[in-house]
Parts: C-alpha cells; sequence; structure tokens
C-alpha cells in the first residue's frame, strides 16, 4: 500500500515546515488529491493519522480535498473534465485524451498553535 | 518517515552495502532505518473537548475530514492558531531524488528501463533471454522485491551483474533506493541498466525513479482488462509487452482487446507481443532498447 509511504511523506514534510513556524502543534492539514492521481483519498485518509503519531502532526485534522481531473482531447481540440483514466472524452465519446491535471497530491494549509 | 527518501514503512534492504548501512550476516544490508520510535508528547495534553473518536465523514465539495483535531481555529489551552498556505507537493522528495539519478545515468549515456507488473507476469525470465541476447553491451541490473535474493541470482547466473533491494513491507521501488542500487552496480557507460520493479500494478506508478522509459508487462493469463482496472500504470507507460504469448492456445484472452484497452489510457502505446519460451518478438524488443541505446547516446 503506497499509501503509507506517501502518508509518511506528508507528515514528514508538513512537520518541517511546522518546525520552522516555531509551532508547537498542527492542528489541521490542508490537503489536495488529484482524480487522475495514484492516491485513493480513503486509504490516505486511513493512514495519515498512524503517521501523525508520534510527531507534532499527532491529532491533527486532514482535510483531504479531491480535485477534478482534466484533459485535453486531441478531437475536440479542447479542454475537458475527465472521471478516471480509461473513461471516454464528455464532449465527443473519443479516447484521444492527455491528462492535463488533476493528478496532484500536495499539502494546500496547515493551522498551527 | 525515512528523511533520506521519503520512501516510508518497511525495512528496505540492499545488498552490498556500504559506510552507512549495516551489514548482515547473510550480505544483505539495512540501507537506513525505517522504524520510528518517538515518544508521544501529545498524548496527555490533548485540549479538553476533543472529540476523541477515530472517525471521518463525507463534506461538501467531496472533502474528506479524517482524525480528531479540532476544527475551529481557536484551541482552549493553545490560544490563538495560525494557518499557513504551503503549496507542497508530498512527492517533491522522490522527485528530486529521481531527477538527480536520471542526471546521472544521462552522464553515463545509459537507458535506464523500469519494468512493471503484476507478480509472476515473466519480468526475470525475460530479462534473463533479453541478456543472453545482449553479449557485449554492458548492462547491470537493479532487482525489486519485499524479500528474497533469488531474483537477482537468477541475473547473475545469466552473467550480468545485479543487485538486489529487499523492500520489505514496501510495495515498490523508490528514487532513494535506485540511487542506492546504482552505488552498488558497476557504471555502464554506453549500456542498459534494468529496473525490475515490485511485481504490483498499483503502487510502482506514483514513484519516479529515474528511468529513461517505463516498460510494462502484462502477461495473456492476466485478461484484457487489467489496463482499465489498473489505469494508473499503463497510462505512464513508454511500452507494453504482452508476454506468454506461447500460451495463448490455451486461453481465453483477446489480445487485441488488451492492447485496445491500454491505449484507451495510453493513446498511441507502443506494444510488442512477446514470449521468453520460444522468443516471439524478443527481435523487435531488443530492437526497441537498441533504439532507447542510440538515443540515450545522443542526449548524454
Ligand atoms: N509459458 C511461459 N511461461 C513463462 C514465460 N515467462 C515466464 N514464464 C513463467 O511465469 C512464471 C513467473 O515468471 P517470472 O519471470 O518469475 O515472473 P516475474 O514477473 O519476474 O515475477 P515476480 O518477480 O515474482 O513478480 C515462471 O513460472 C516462468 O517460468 C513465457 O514466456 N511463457
Ligand atoms: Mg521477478
Ligand atoms: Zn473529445
Amino acid at each position: 500500500m503506497h499509501e503509507m509511504s506517501l502518508a509518511l511523506a506528508l507528515v514528514g514534510l508538513v512537520e518541517e515546515r511546522a518546525r520552522g513556524e516555531g509551532a508547537a502543534r498542527v492542528l489541521t492539514v490542508g490537503v489536495a488529491v488529484g482524480r487522475l492521481g495514484h492516491v485513493e483519498p480513503e486509504a490516505l485518509a486511513f493512514c495519515l493519522d498512524g503517521a501523525a503519531r508520534g510527531t507534532l502532526v499527532e491529532g491533527a485534522r486532514f482535510a483531504i480535498e479531491e480535485r477534478p481531473g482534466r484533459a485535453w482531447c486531441f478531437d475536440c481540440a479542447a479542454e475537458v473534465g475527465l472521471d478516471r483514466r480509461g473513461a471516454p472524452c464528455p464532449g465527443c465519446g473519443g479516447h484521444m485524451l492527455r491528462v492535463a491535471g488533476g493528478e496532484e497530491l500536495r499539502v494546500t494549509t496547515m493551522e498551527i498553535a | 518517515m525515512c528523511t533520506t527518501c521519503g520512501c516510508g514503512a518497511g525495512e528496505t534492504r540492499i545488498e552490498g552495502g556500504h559506510a552507512h548501512m549495516h551489514r548482515h550476516a547473510d550480505g544483505t544490508v539495512h540501507a537506513h532505518h525505517h522504524h520510528h520510535d518517538h515518544p508521544h508528547p501529545h498524548e496527555d495534553d490533548r485540549a479538553p473537548g476533543h472529540d476523541d473518536h477515530d472517525h471521518h465523514h463525507h463534506g461538501p465539495g467531496g472533502t474528506i475530514h479524517y482524525g480528531r483535531g479540532p476544527a475551529g481555529n481557536s484551541v482552549p489551552g493553545l490560544g490563538q492558531t495560525r494557518l499557513v498556505a504551503i503549496e507542497a507537493d508530498v512527492l517533491a522528495r522522490n522527485d528530486a531524488l529521481a531527477a538527480a539519478n536520471r542526471a546521472r545515468l544521462a552522464r553515463a549515456r545509459t537507458l535506464a528501463l523500469n519494468l512493471v507488473s503484476s507478480p509472476g507476469a515473466g519480468k526475470t525470465t525475460l530479462l534473463v533471454e533479453t541478456l543472453r541476447r545482449m553479449a557485449g553491451v554492458p548492462v547491470a541490473v537493479i532487482e525489486g522485491d519485499q524479500e528474497t535474493s533469488t531474483d537477482a541470482e537468477r541475473i547473475r547466473a545469466a552473467g550480468a551483474p545485479a543487485v538486489q533491494v529487499n523492500t520489505g513491507k514496501g510495495c515498490h521501488l523508490d528514487a532513494a533506493m535506485v540511487g542506492h542500487a546504482l552505488d552498488h552496480l558497476p557504471a555502464v557507460d554506453g549500456g542498459v541498466v534494468f529496473i525490475e520493479n515490485v511485481g504490483n500494478l498499483v503502487c510502482p506508478a506514483a514513484f519516479d525513479l529515474g528511468e529513461s522509459a517505463r516498460v510494462v508487462i502484462a502477461s495473456v493469463t492476466e485478461g484484457e482488462d487489467k489496463p482499465l482496472k489498473y489505469p494508473g500504470i499503463f497510462a505512464t507507460a513508454d511500452l507494453l509487452l504482452v508476454s506468454k504469448s506461447d500460451l495463448l492456445p490455451h486461453v481465453d484472452c483477446d489480445t487485441e482487446l488488451l492492447i485496445a484497452n491500454a491505449r484507451r489510457v495510453r493513446p498511441g502505446l507502443a506494444v510488442i507481443r512477446i514470449s521468453a519460451r520460444t522468443g516471439e518478438g524478443l527481435e523487435d524488443w531488443l530492437a526497441w532498447i537498441d533504439a532507447g541505446r542510440r538515443m540515450a547516446r545522443l542526449r548524454g
């Protein structure tokens, strides 16, 4: 389950930034997960709580926000929304698509005390 | 987290070992500590009034809230809190290490291929047959498995230098492991480094290793639907090898459909039907590798 390594990396990143801000504790963490990325939000959420244990981030609330997928359709010559890889273009039903967004796994914010 | 590489839980071991590693009697080596026995300083000072149950719920806009932290911006006992914008990529550390691997390989004008597949699709068997046909070309192999060094032994028996990386509980190779493994291999200037990833159609997709190209192997016994069920790994591939084609008379696999499904998630994906048993497709595969080597020489 790669979500565990990603959760550990995420917590490490937040802890590093929190230390830099002189924080005693991290209360909430905003996370953006792209729908076309390699991360299952539920699995990530499951791992984050454990990954935070013993760190400044322990007990924090993780607000995971899914970001929509976007792709360039070569047939429509337009950017379209895409729910999942392998799905057809919502415009023309074709598959000549190149993913153009929604693959991210980013920390967006942290609330510290 | 492992602060060297962010590769997380599990106990990574790399054969051979060097200075900062612990050598074991069997020759395997702990690359670095992956366990963390921190004290739990916040256990007792949790602010009163907290909801202490683990829970998560779905909020508006698909947001999942998880954990038991407070939602307000003032916490009893902790005073005023601050909201800090970060906008940081969680995979940035791996990606930076992958970029370093890529630069290092480019300087040595080396083609690096990341071989990904489900367990048992035929990666090691194909590598052995490939290496047998690459006499005169400098090659080296990095073998990733959770446990055992049997695959590296099979490669060494075929006459090529190989280093085994055991990922422990980890389900994929990451850029740091590959960087360590490269330290243990002879330079193969102008040649090829094959990286056999952990047999897994999900997790390796997220981790750039610094490879020149990603080769996904799907055997005809796995069914036509795998590219749609595991799109991430097919979407990031540069070549699809449809392996064990000698078994086609015995299984109901529609390879045309398998290929069409793969091209749904990766339009224009190059495909070679291959059998390590009969040798079908090996010539095309070797020609593809050779073209890659020439590209690597032009870049280097
Ligand atoms: N018939 C046939 N069998 C094959 C072929 N290639 C591999 N096999 C068999 O498939 C099984 C798995 O092969 P491996 O090469 O170990 O597969 P792998 O992908 O390296 O497996 P892991 O490293 O464990 O993920 C073995 O029993 C091989 O003999 C092939 O082309 N044809
Ligand atoms: Mg193998
Ligand atoms: Zn379209």
